[in-house]
């Protein structure tokens, strides 16, 4: 009896969440605000300045995605979640578009019902060693000993490398990245290694970032990209393509600067299908024609948020690398707005 | 005769000496130093020992302390100046204070408000805490909750006021009944405050904008705060919880005493983390959606759960202290359950608990970090997400922990100190 009741009521509060599910556009539309999980704080990626406002390139994402639904960049409920609560807060309904620096894969995808709408950032494991160390290729690490982070992918990936290789290692096991980080300067270990994105935001804060290098070599793959719940296609759609109208606006050198002005006087007939100036993709997808326009107003194209954000001219420091446009040999490829 | 005396006079004092100060080697400070510093080799070589150890760690924290760096707006910054030199980067501090103490959500033009609230509990918790001072002084302990509510929260005044109303309702029910049956008054005093909330709740949204500060979220609260409302609230919502369980469990009625058991055991049984999870992720699974059970809420019945049943056991210790006399001569008296529990045995066995209790608060206070863990920016939370994740501030580990160890060693040490001052008032043994 109480069994069926316990399980009674999960079925209830299962097709209540699958109904609320049925419609985030309109629940996004209703609210006046998207809700957003980011994470607690990662370097470039996301964190609140000093005013406590979210900042970053995963918040970048989430303020288009809300530009373009809301005409509002502001009008975000940033969820500040953990590697252990992200999942559950986008299967709950508390958040309605998780951007946290999450790697897509197979079970994630398969097994956890989500849908990863793209990829906004294409990262890897790769190794930090001292200058003085004289290596210029992992494959030099033979017999070195490895900080690595416990309990993680990473973990694994580097026992495959370097069993490929043939070469040995001694793994030097710590828990967090700040643990890692000074293990790693302390001199504990030759070298340490993680996703290349967080050793170039951990080089950065060291206080003689010139003496340590990072080796070229990216010995796994880390797919990094937004996700939605599973079975809301129509919501999935609005958030893939505010995504990729970033993506081909760097490709067709849309700008936050220049994005009026094209409007206005483009002769290229695909970015006056992007802006909405010709043709219906705003309206297909439930937005206002311009949703693109206001999404890239607000926050410029791909290419200008890496750059306020985690490129070169930043702290972080990171080279576009796999993450240039296609064009330019890297990975960012966005299907055509037709 | 006399001459003999005549010329023992020089040698025979009529007068008593004055009295002399003791020799220096003898008294003060020099006393002291040889006595309990250098009274031995041994102790000789410890003493040296140590004053070479307390140089050496002074040596390193003083110039670091005293030559640290309060204005820059960033660690690349703080380098520059220091140049090269080991010394604290305290800019965090001065940049991110606010965000340290309230969160990084909470208006700032409206800091003043938990402040305020922070300075009023010490005159709320004043006549709780000391007995000497004048009784009518309670009033406002009693209505400090509501106080406390309208400042940090905001809104409108007409919430907590018909809170208070409905609470006065309730008690006054139960005060006209308690003569007949305290269970009987209990209930019906909750049930009449009960209802009284419910009607309110109909009017009070007209009046929302009537002596409204403006409101805050609960998710905006964060910071050294957000640790201050989940351990007073906390602490002060679990020691009667904690005395009805104790007594609960002591019960003759089965199953009062099993569901007390059940819930202690199974509570204590538990990780309070894992109570934490289930208040974070598991409740937003069978909570329909749309409905906003307030997560601050549900963090501090967690919470409040969970000390309740550390405090009963404290309790019941204590009370399973007092000797069996003090219950039969309270029952001698003709007192009933309420009057002999209310007026012998838990004065006594409270006073027994004092250390098991203040222990369960410092404990349940330092616990409150806990909920960095499912992501809400307390103090703890606060340095390890949002600040040291910037760019700006990135590296900058002891100013920060430092802070943060300081903050709590002040209050437990001053609730330590309390407990162990109300001790020597409670004694009476030696009289």
């Amino acid at each position: 009896m109480n069994k069926s009741v316990f399980f009674g009521a999960l079925t209830v509060a299962g097709l209540a969440a699958g109904a609320a599910a049925a419609s985030t556009l309109d629940d996004v539309k209703a609210r006046g605000k998207l809700n957003c999980g980011v994470t607690t704080g990662l370097a470039g990626f996301a964190a609140p300045n000093a005013n406590g406002e979210w900042e970053g390139f995963d918040v970048a994402v989430c303020r288009a995605v809300a530009a373009a639904v809301l005409g509002d960049p502001n009008a975000v409920e940033f969820v500040p979640t953990t590697g252990k609560t992200r999942f559950t807060a986008l299967a709950s309904g508390e958040i309605d578009f998780l951007a946290r620096n999450t790697t897509w894969t197979f079970s994630r995808d398969v097994d956890l019902k989500f849908d990863f709408i793209g990829v906004n950032y294409y990262d890897g494991q790769g190794f930090m060693v001292p200058k003085e160390l004289g290596v210029s290729s992992a494959k030099d690490l033979d017999g070195a000993t490895v900080c690595i982070q416990t309990g993680t992918t990473t973990e694994l990936n580097l026992a495959d490398f370097f069993r490929n290789n043939n070469i040995s290692y001694e793994p030097v096991p710590v828990e967090t990245n700040a643990e890692g980080q000074q293990q790693y300067l302390a001199g504990a270990c030759d070298t340490y290694t993680t996703d290349a994105s967080g050793l170039a935001a951990t080089r950065a804060t060291f206080e003689n970032p010139g003496e340590h290098i990072i080796l070229p070599e990216i010995i796994s793959k880390e797919p990094l990209g937004p996700l939605v719940r599973h079975g809301d296609n129509d919501w999935g759609d609005v958030t893939r393509w505010v995504l990729y109208a970033l993506i081909a606006a760097e490709e067709l050198g849309v700008t936050s600067a220049n994005v009026e002005e094209m409007t206005t006087n483009t002769t290229n007939p695909e970015v006056a299908r992007l802006l909405g100036t010709e043709g219906t993709l705003g309206e297909m997808l439930g937005l206002e024609a311009d949703f693109a326009k206001k999404a890239i107003a607000s926050q410029g194209n791909y290419g200008e948020i890496f750059a306020k954000n985690i490129g070169e001219e930043t702290p972080i420091g990171l080279a576009r690398g796999l993450n240039a446009q296609w064009t330019d040999g890297g990975l960012m490829y966005a299907p055509p707005f037709r | 005769m006399s001459d003999t005396h005549a010329a023992s006079v020089p040698y025979v004092r009529d007068t008593m000496l004055p009295q002399n100060a003791p020799p220096s080697t003898a008294q003060g400070p020099v006393k002291w130093v040889r006595e309990s510093l250098f009274s031995s080799i041994p102790y000789t070589i410890l003493t040296l020992a140590a004053l070479y150890v307390i140089y050496l760690i002074l040596s390193g924290f003083l110039p670091w302390l005293l030559g640290g760096v309060w204005t820059t707006s960033n660690i690349r910054e703080c380098r520059e100046v220091l140049d090269g030199a080991q010394a604290g980067c305290f800019s965090v501090l001065t940049e991110r204070w606010n965000q340290l103490l309230f969160g990084i959500a909470y208006p700032q033009d409206g800091y003043w408000r938990p402040t305020a609230a922070f300075v009023l509990l010490f005159v709320a918790v004043a006549p709780v805490l000391f007995g000497n001072l004048p009784r009518w002084l309670i009033l406002f302990t009693v209505l400090y909750p509501f106080i406390a509510f309208w400042l940090i929260w905001g809104g409108s005044l007409f919430v907590p006021l018909s809170a208070l109303l409905a609470a006065l309702i309730g008690y006054v029910i139960y005060s006209r009944i308690v003569k007949k049956s305290f269970a009987g008054a209990f209930f019906a005093g909750l049930l009449a405050g009960g209802v009284a909330w419910v009607v309110f709740s109909f009017i009070t949204p007209q009046l929302s904008g009537v002596l409204a500060l403006e409101p805050v979220a609960s998710r905006n609260m964060g910071g050294f705060m957000l640790n201050m409302i989940l351990g007073v609230i906390c602490v002060s919502l679990s020691l009667p919880l904690g005395i009805l369980l104790a007594l609960g469990r002591q019960s003759s009625l089965p199953i009062i005493k099993l569901i007390c058991v059940v819930f202690i055991e199974f509570i204590r049984g538990v990780p309070l983390i894992t109570l934490l999870f289930v208040a974070n992720v598991v409740l937003a699974y069978f909570l329909p959606p749309g409905t906003n059970f307030d997560l601050i809420l549900r963090v501090i019945i967690m919470i409040t759960m969970f000390a309740s049943a550390y405090i009963a056991e404290v309790i019941r210790g204590g009370l399973a202290a007092l000797p069996r006399g003090q219950y039969e001569a309270a029952d001698s008296l003709g007192l009933d359950y309420a009057q002999a529990m209310r007026l012998i045995i838990l004065p006594q066995a409270l006073k027994i608990s004092i250390p098991g209790i203040v222990n369960v608060a410092v404990g349940l206070f330092k616990d409150t970090t806990l909920v960095s863990i499912i992501s809400m920016f307390d103090l703890v939370g606060m340095i390890r997400g949002p600040i040291l994740a910037s760019t700006d501030w990135n590296g900058v580990y002891w100013e920060l922990w430092g802070f943060a160890a300081l903050l709590f060693f002040v209050v437990c040490y001053g609730i330590s100190q309390y407990s162990q001052w109300l001790e020597r008032q409670l004694q009476t043994d030696h009289h």
